[in-house]
């Protein structure tokens, strides 16, 4: 079956109102990529070095980052040469397939790691504003949904206003937050969370941090502890640690990502505003590099606006206006 | 090394040069790709780059590279006042209306810091230019932003105007206005709901806002993070808002800040503030010539050096200097210096400002940690006077008494010796640089950083 076939078809097996959503979030990122790649089709109908290159621009342009991407254009080179590829549309579907491949071995591994009838603890991180606290109150809203008995840890005791920002969402979805005043000692927050987790028998606890710039080495610290503290309580835990990615950054993300990598032994990216035109192609590079999946990408500021992350869709979503065509083409 | 200033990228080509009598097409075109890399990897919009080698091309072709005897310096430089041209000179002044007050708008997308900002820039009128600002909560969407600048009012003892979060934007600007006048405030500070630049209904908002107001500014407000999209986010609120300038926020951090370049060549407005930290004075004028070699790798020389000249002791300075390059350095100019080097900031904001930080093997080694110093002047003070002077007296026994003395153990006595050993082989590293910056720019006084 060919990939596109394959691809289709899982798609069509989702839940149409799920497809219809993330399509609709990535209609804007669709949409300059494609028309990018639609004019790359138009241009050059041959597969020569400049259509390489304008693809190496598009690829650039949804900040893949140059390393990867030229990795990336070099073994689609091999791809077409070996395959004997000339006319342009029909290397489509190899970088498709090649994108989504890199970015998700098996849909399992952006599965997240809910224990059952246990305690789950999460732990978000990240630099300042990406959405952190946002994305807990859109999964805090998740999760309440399933029936889950849910609580969040206020972690951020630094920025003004951040302990009310998460009261709110709870508010918001009906769920309670643990907090201590302004000021207080993140890591004495979240012992607070867990022992109040443990005994009120939650299901979930998600556990908010302030933003801090990765190269802040004791803030990174801060965080270790932070860390260490719900281990020490609960022994498996954090059962994930999300790092939060905003798609509007550019090549720093990966320095983002090998850092609080290395602080916090990252599980998962969360790849928020793609409701933007932004691409956050980074995701690509730091798969390639530090093998970190994405495993959830927020869609807008409202509390339903968070899915889970399937590679077919947001390639899908990047193509779908060139897949059309190439099945009327192929039709014809 | 994700990243590599562009001086480590024209490494090779240079290489392949030094034998040579001239420089080829070939060498500038090969270096132009570096250069191109270089830009790319910083974040620069790709369109951008590619108008910008185009230009420098054509400059570095003519004979100003080809006869020149280093022409790796010369590409660097030309590469260097291109790109500070792109940027503009130095514009850290905030507009001053003919009638009081002077509206400020702050615009920009989810994140970037507006409210943080908001509360800077209050301050920094306040401090610098002895005003009295308002600042006016109009975001009314996210959770508790309204909050936020309220306890930034709070920590400033400043007022802050705040209509709740169930009346439209425009009508609490409208407000604000009238109370700023009633009240004699000589400045109102928007602080406005962060949006994205499709988002038609949103940017309809701020229009309005900007109707009813009349801001004297508009300040479009960017992530130094930012990637390939900066040219869509600034050209769509210049279009839209026709914005009068461009603070960029988060550059404390590790980010090459290639955002810089794409803002200000679509919207050729200038970049007035960066800000530099959480903290509410960490709001400082942007210094484009500074950004350009930040961007190409070259370290935040000039940053790192205005910083040690408001701070160090410029006798000790200069004696230090001294005993640099005769190095013959001690235990306890060792510890003067970490004591220096503390009262300019955060070590690892500093160590990030050096040139090639990164590179620089030893750097990393050399206390990052603030709280290591305390062990570090406990081991030092230890130490007699004879061993101060003389570290190659520090034999093994010596040591043991030097680590029971100081509380601490021998591992960190023998970590503390080879760190002094390291600093003191960066510090002639980067002597050596600051010399060839101090040429370039015609002498740079009495090298006042400690370290040299
Ligand atoms: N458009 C959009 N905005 C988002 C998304 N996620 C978060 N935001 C916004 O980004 C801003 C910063 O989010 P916040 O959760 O406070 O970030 P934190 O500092 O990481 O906790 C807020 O204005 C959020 O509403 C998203 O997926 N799309
Ligand atoms: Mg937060």
């Amino acid at each position: 079956m060919s990939f596109f076939k394959k691809l289709k078809e899982r798609i069509t097996d989702q839940t149409d109102s799920v497809t219809e959503k993330f399509k609709d979030g990535l209609s804007k990122t669709r949409d300059s990529f494609v028309g990018a790649m639609n004019e790359l089709v138009k241009d050059y109908r041959t597969v020569d070095e400049e259509f390489f290159e304008e693809l190496e621009d598009i690829l650039i342009s949804a900040d893949v980052g140059v390393h990867t991407v030229m990795t990336l254009i070099d073994e689609l080179k091999d791809e077409a040469r070996r395959r004997n590829i000339k006319d342009a549309r029909d290397i489509q579907p190899v970088i498709s397939e090649k994108l989504a491949e890199l970015l998700q071995k098996s849909e399992e591994e952006s599965k997240l790691n809910i224990k059952e009838n246990e305690l789950t603890v999460i732990l978000f991180v990240g630099v300042n504003g990406v959405g952190k606290t946002t994305t807990i109150g859109k999964l805090a809203h998740q999760f309440k949904q399933e029936g889950k008995n849910v609580l969040m840890a206020a972690g951020d005791t630094f920025r003004a206003g951040a302990i009310e920002q998460l009261e709110v969402w709870g508010e918001r979805v009906g769920v309670d937050v643990i907090k201590q005043q302004a000021g207080s000692d993140p890591a004495a927050v979240m012992f607070d969370a867990v022992q109040s987790a443990k005994s009120k028998k939650a299901d979930v606890l998600l556990c908010d941090t302030a933003g801090r710039l990765q190269n802040k080495v004791n803030l990174m610290k801060e965080l270790e502890k932070v860390k260490r503290v719900l281990t020490r309580e609960i022994p498996d835990a954090p059962h994930e640690v999300l790092l939060v990615l905003d798609a509007t950054t550019g090549q720093n993300a990966m320095s983002q990502a090998k850092t609080f990598g290395q602080a916090t032994d990252v599980s998962g990216i969360v790849l928020t505003k793609l409701d933007g035109t932004a691409k956050g192609g980074i995701v690509l590079a730091i798969r390639n590099e530090l093998d970190i999946p994405v495993k959830l990408v927020g869609l807008g500021e409202g509390m339903d606006d968070l899915q889970e992350f399937r590679a077919e869709q947001y390639v899908h979503g990047l193509f779908s206006e060139v897949l059309k065509e190439a099945d009327e083409a192929a039709e014809d | 090394m994700a990243f590599e200033g562009l001086a480590e990228r024209l490494q090779g080509t240079l290489k392949k040069i030094r034998g040579k009598g001239k420089v080829s097409e070939q060498d500038v075109k090969e270096m132009m790709r570096e250069v191109r890399l270089a830009l790319l990897e910083a974040d620069v919009n790709f369109k951008v780059v590619k108008k910008f080698i185009a230009d420098v091309k054509e400059r570095a072709i003519g004979q100003e590279v080809l006869d020149s005897l280093t022409p790796g310096q010369q590409v660097i430089k030309v590469v260097n006042e291109e790109l500070t041209k792109l940027m503009g000179g130095e514009q850290s002044k905030i507009a001053v209306a003919q009638k009081p007050p002077t509206v400020v708008m702050m615009v920009g997308l989810q994140g970037a810091g507006k409210t943080t900002t908001t509360g800077k820039l209050a301050n920094h009128l306040r401090k610098k230019h002895n005003r009295n600002p308002l600042m006016v909560a109009a975001d009314i969407y996210r959770p508790a932003a309204i909050k936020q600048l309220e306890t930034l009012g709070k920590q400033l003892d400043m007022p802050v105007f705040s209509l709740g979060d169930q009346v439209s934007p425009v009508e609490i600007a409208k407000q604000a206005l009238a109370k700023a006048k009633e009240e004699h405030h000589d400045y109102v500070l928007i602080d406005t709901a962060g949006r994205l630049h499709v988002d038609e209904e949103l940017m309809g908002e701020l229009d309005e806002i900007k109707e009813v107001t009349s801001p004297e500014e508009i300040l479009l407000v960017v992530d130094a993070m930012t990637g390939q999209d900066a040219v869509n986010v600034a050209q769509s609120f210049n279009e839209r808002l026709g914005i009068s300038g461009v603070v960029l926020t988060k550059l404390d951090g590790d980010t090459r800040g290639g955002a810089a370049i794409s803002v200000k060549s679509v919207t050729d407005t200038p970049i007035k503030f960066a800000g530099m930290g959480e903290k509410i004075d960490a709001l400082e004028p942007f210094h484009p010539e500074r950004m350009a070699s930040r961007i190409l790798g070259m370290g935040d020389v000039l940053t790192l050096i205005e910083k040690a000249q408001t701070n160090v002791d410029e006798e000790r300075a200069k004696e230090l200097e001294r005993k640099m390059r005769t190095n013959d350095l001690t235990f306890d100019d060792f510890l003067e210096q970490l004591s220096q080097v503390r009262n300019m900031g955060p070590l690892d904001e500093l160590l990030d400002m050096m040139p090639g930080a990164g590179k620089m093997k030893g750097l990393k080694n050399v206390q990052v940690d603030e709280k290591q110093i305390g062990h570090i002047e406990a081991i030092v003070k230890s130490m007699t006077k004879a061993e101060r002077d003389d570290p190659s007296l520090l034999n093994a026994s010596r040591r043991k008494r030097i680590a029971k003395g100081s509380g601490t153990s021998i591992q960190e006595v023998n970590r503390l010796i080879k760190q002094f050993h390291e600093m003191k082989k960066m510090m002639k590293q980067m002597s050596g640089m600051q010399k060839g910056k101090g040429k370039k720019k015609g002498g740079l006084g009495g090298m006042k950083f400690p370290f040299m």
